[in-house]
This record gives C-alpha cells, structure tokens and sequence, in this order.
C-alpha cells in the first residue's frame, strides 16, 4: 500500500513538472508578450525598459530557473493585464469555479446514479429507455452547444432563466445542468452496466436463495458493489469538471477560472497564463490521485495489481 | 424458452459471458446510424458538387433569413442563413468535410504514434514499457482542452497545428490498450515458434503480433472519432480552431451565440450536425465493440 501510494504520488509530482515545462516552452513560443502595451509607436526605450521588466533579457534557461523558483514558492508573476500578482486574480476567481463544479457534481450524481440503479433493476422499461436518451443526448451533444440550446429555450423562449452572468442564486442552474450533463450520463451508464453485472452473480442469487428481500439485494447487496466502478469515475468526473469549466463559463459568462484562462490565453497575458493552468493541472492530477488512494483503500484487489 | 433457462441451470456461463451473450442478441446491425455515418462521409467527400451555394460567401440582402419550413424562409435556403447572408445547409455541409479531413488525419497519425508506442512498450518491456507508460500517464493527467488550448494559439492556428494538437491527444489510448493485447499475445505459442524459427523482431511484431490487435484498433478508432470530433468542435468554437471564414461546425455554433433571439438556426443547424454524427458514431462504435471485442466494454 505504502509503495502504490509513493508511486502515484511520484508521478502526480512528475506530470504537475511536465506540464509547467510545457507551458514555459510554450508560452515563450507564443508571440511578444511586449505587444500587449506597446505598440509600433512606441519608442523604442519604452521597448527595452519592458524587456528588462520582464525579464526577457535573460537567457532562456535563467527565465526557466526564475519560473520555476517562482512556481515553488507559490508566486506565479504579475498578470500583465490586470497588474497585480496573477494568484491574487485567481484566489479572486476560485469560488465561483468551485460553486460551478460543486453544483454540477451534484447534479450529475442526483441524476445520474438513481437512474443507473433504476434503469438497471427495471430494465426494458419507461424509465430504461428514458435513461438512455437522457445519457445518449449527454455523452453525444457537444457541451457548449447544449448550453446555447439550453440558454435559448430557458432564458430566451421561456424567460425562466438569466441567461449567463452570477448576479442571482438562480443563475447557476444553466450552467450546472450543462456542465453536469455528460458526467450524469457517464454515471448512468456506468452504473447500470455494473448493477446488471453484480445482480447477475451467484451471490446475489445466493442472497436471494436464502429470502433476503428484493430491497436488500438491491439497495445493500448490489449496489455496495457496483459503487466501486462508480467511485472511480467520479474522480475523473472532478477533473473532467475542471476542464469542463473552461467551455461552459465561456459559454454562460461565468466568472470562473475557466473564463480567466481563456481570457489570459486570448490576452497574451502569459504569466496569468502559465498560473491558471497550473492550478488547473493541480486540481486535476490532485483529485485523480485522492481518487486513487480511496479506491486502493476500498478495493484491496488495486493495490496489488 | 423453458429449454434456454434449463440449460443454463445444468451448465452454468460465467455471468460477464451471459451479460455479453445477451446485449450481443439484443444487437442487431445498428442500421440508422450506419446510414447517418454513410451521408456523413459521402456528404464531406462530395461537398463542393452537393452544397447548394457558396459557404464562404454571402448574400448581404439576405441574412438571418429562417429555415424554409418557417414563416419567411425560402426553398431558396433550405436551413436559412447567417448573420453574413451564407447558406447554413451549405456551410453545415462544408463543416462535414473539414470534420472528416480532421477526424481521418488525426486519428490516422494518433494510430500509428500510438500502435508504434504500444507494440514496442509491451515487446520490450523494461524501462522502454516505463518511458512509454509513464509518459501515457502524464498526458492523460493534462486537461486535454487546456494543452490543446495553449499549443494551438502558441505555434499558431492551422490546420497542420490542430491536427498534431489533435494527435497528441488521442494516441495515449491507443498506445495503453495495444500494449496490454502485446503482452497477452507475446506469451502465445505461435510467437514463441517465430521465435525459433528465427524471425526477426520486426517481423514478429508486424506479421505475428500486429494482426491480433487489429480487432481492439478498429473498435478503439470508432469510439475515439466522436471524442476526436467533440475536441475539434470545442476548440473551433472557443476560437482556435481552423481559421474562418472556413465553416466548422464549433465555430458555427460560436457565430450564432449571440443571436439567439435573432436567429436560433445559425447555432441550431451545426450544433445538431456535431451530435447525430457523434451519436452515430457511438451506437456504431458500441455494437462494433461487442461483436468484435466484448473486453474492451470494462475499461469504461
């Protein structure tokens, strides 16, 4: 248990390197971050002052070791845009991130778990083949247009719904259903292949040999066992819920993260940039590896695999 | 029936065996899908000679003009137009082809990185399986949108960046499933005799090893299609996609947004294309998996 844990912790610290590698190369690559305040007009002192400013003077591998430093310590740089440190915009923009994905986590499982069960346990009926529209149209719709078709119908047609922003409570629904949609029909799916795989097994028939009653075999028997599969995908639930930000509070005018990285992207805004992705990529490879360690905990077969 | 269930009783299949055997009788030929697919990839190749006008230009007298079946449309615009006058069934048709020319190089060049990686990772074994592994980890660890996102605007926006983005993207599955087939078929008989008889590595690996994976490959292509054209889609509508005014559908999607109350189609038209193809694809790609390789259903 104890190996298993250090390895995946080991490679949790390796990709969180890989990726803030990829992203100097990057975003070195990525135009004249000069361009973002001057223009052709500009003089050309005004050039080399901001050179210096930003540290573009220095070789490459000196800006990397500066990166890198600053990254350890939890600095990430001034966004350029916004001038001020980039993780005081981000700890600014965390919240609604976390409100956003917390709510669509939700969502996906108060959907997405009781109709896996259901539609398993009364397969062939009403509720199995509306299950299985719901989690088609999830898992073949892309997600930024389900939300416009989604924003069109609730907020434009209907008027029930703002249509994007987070001035009201009410505002979150849109963007939670979109975003959790698709994890909802994972989950469905998911769990319903289980449960029909574990209500197929001898103990189960076992179970109901000795008179146990339906509810038992279902609710304690079955499901125990088919929450194993389940649980794993809800971590990669978490981190597909991260990425999943970015196009839906593009979509719906979240004030997230995901806004953020899209406008620092855009902006050329590279040390905001470089920051917001790799928070992104902690969140990430972080829930992944919580994930991991619950699933070794409950399962003893993973751990020595 | 009575004679089915008696049978079972005297001679019991493992359960995953009698799960599979039944979803396979329940599964005919996926015909709808299979026809949707076909118009797809007729409608991509045949693009320019079936569009009825021109995708990237437009009719400044006629825009936001509705789709025929509603009050003001016209024959003239089976699907309406845009906020530019250009015809929307034109353009979803245009879209089509830019899908499949991605879909098809992307998941040509992730198919060969990935195989290549794969065969020679569970062959050799050792640190070379390690790297390769290792590396598969890493990337499946990065939020796929954000890398794609970042190298795409860093080397610039062309059709050549965004399928490599693509590529990237897609070849750490095949490389992880094709090593697990090698491993499994390294310890056969039949490899061990090539073996002997004195067959060279290469050879083994490409005339011995390389057909009994071909199953696992074609089933892992078709449902990587749908992710591969789900990827596409968002990047294009995010804006870095394939450059305009050639019609994607994401970017299509992206130019109706905020004319909802306007002119619902413009999203509408190319959003609906995106989804049946993927659908298709799906149910297509689910009914090849249990025919051809039922195992590959547990790595959901």
């Amino acid at each position: 248990m104890q190996r298993y844990l250090l390895r995946r912790l080991l490679l949790a610290l390796v990709t969180l390197w890989a990726v803030s590698l990829i992203i100097f190369v990057m975003s070195r690559a990525a135009g004249d971050p000069r361009h973002v305040f001057l223009d052709d007009y500009s003089k050309q002192a005004d050039w080399d002052r901001l050179t210096v400013t930003l540290g573009l003077d220095k070789p490459y591998y000196q800006q990397y070791g500066i990166f890198m430093i600053s990254v350890l310590k939890g600095e990430f740089g001034r966004s350029i845009k916004e001038q001020r440190p980039s993780m005081e915009v981000i700890i600014e923009r965390l919240p609604a991130t976390l409100q956003l994905g917390l709510a669509a986590f939700a969502f996906s499982v108060v959907l997405g778990v009781p109709l896996g069960i259901l539609s398993a346990v009364k397969r062939g009926s009403v509720l199995d083949t509306v299950g299985k529209i719901v989690a088609l149209i999830g898992q073949s719709a892309p997600v930024f247009w389900l939300g416009i078709m989604m924003m069109f119908l609730f907020a434009v047609r209907l008027d029930w719904l703002p249509p994007y922003g987070r001035q009201e409570a009410v505002s979150i629904i849109l963007p939670a259903v979109t975003l959790g949609w698709f994890f909802a029909a994972a989950n469905m799916r998911l769990l319903r292949s289980a449960m029909l795989n574990v209500l197929d097994s001898e103990f189960i028939k076992l179970a109901r040999a000795k008179g146990v009653s339906n509810r038992a075999v279902i609710w304690k028997h079955s499901l125990r066992n088919a929450l194993i599969p389940a649980m794993t995908f809800a971590g990669v639930t978490l981190g597909g819920l991260v990425t999943g930000s970015v196009v839906v509070e593009t979509v719906f005018a979240w004030p997230g993260l995901g806004q953020l990285a899209i406008q620092a992207l855009f902006g050329n805004d590279y040390p905001l940039m470089q920051a917001v992705i790799i928070v992104f990529t902690m969140m990430y490879v972080a829930s992944a590896l919580l994930v991991d360690v619950l699933y070794a905990y409950m399962d003893p077969r993973i751990r020595y695999a | 029936m009575a004679e089915v269930t008696a049978r079972i009783t005297v001679a019991p299949v493992p359960a995953r065996i009698r799960v599979a055997r039944r979803a396979w009788q329940m599964r005919r030929l996926p015909l709808i899908p299979m026809f949707t697919l076909a118009m797809f990839v007729v409608t991509g190749i045949a693009a320019p000679w079936i569009a009825p006008h021109n995708p990237e230009r437009g009719d400044i007298r006629a825009r936001n003009v509705p789709p025929a079946w509603l009050d003001g449309g016209s024959t003239k615009y089976l699907l309406g137009t845009d906020h530019l006058g250009r015809d929307l069934l034109s353009r979803v048709i245009f879209g089509a082809r830019i899908s499949l020319v991605v879909v098809a190089v992307t998941l040509g060049v992730g198919m060969v990185i990935g195989v290549s990686a794969g065969l020679v990772s569970g062959w050799y074994g050792r640190w070379v399986d390690e790297l390769v592994m290792r590396l598969v980890d890493i990337k499946l660890a990065i939020p796929t949108i954000l890398l794609a996102l970042v190298l795409v605007l860093s080397l610039g926006q062309s059709f050549l960046v965004i399928v490599a983005v693509l590529a990237i993207a897609v070849w750490p599955r095949f490389a992880r499933n094709v090593r697990g087939e090698v491993l499994l078929l390294k310890t056969m008989d039949y490899v061990s005799l090539a073996k002997v008889a004195g067959a060279s590595t290469p050879r083994i690996l490409f005339v011995h090893i390389f057909p009994g994976v071909i199953n696992t490959l074609i089933v892992l292509a078709t449902l990587e299609v749908g992710i591969v054209i789900l990827l596409e889609s968002t990047l294009s509508f995010l804006g870095a996609g394939v450059p305009p005014p050639t019609p994607a559908w994401g970017s299509m999607v992206a130019d109706g947004r905020d004319r909802l109350a306007v002119a619902w189609w413009i999203s509408t038209m190319p959003g609906l294309a995106i989804m049946l193809v993927v659908l298709s694809m799906n149910l297509f790609g689910d009914w090849l998996r249990d025919k051809l390789d039922p195992r590959l259903r547990q790595l959901e």
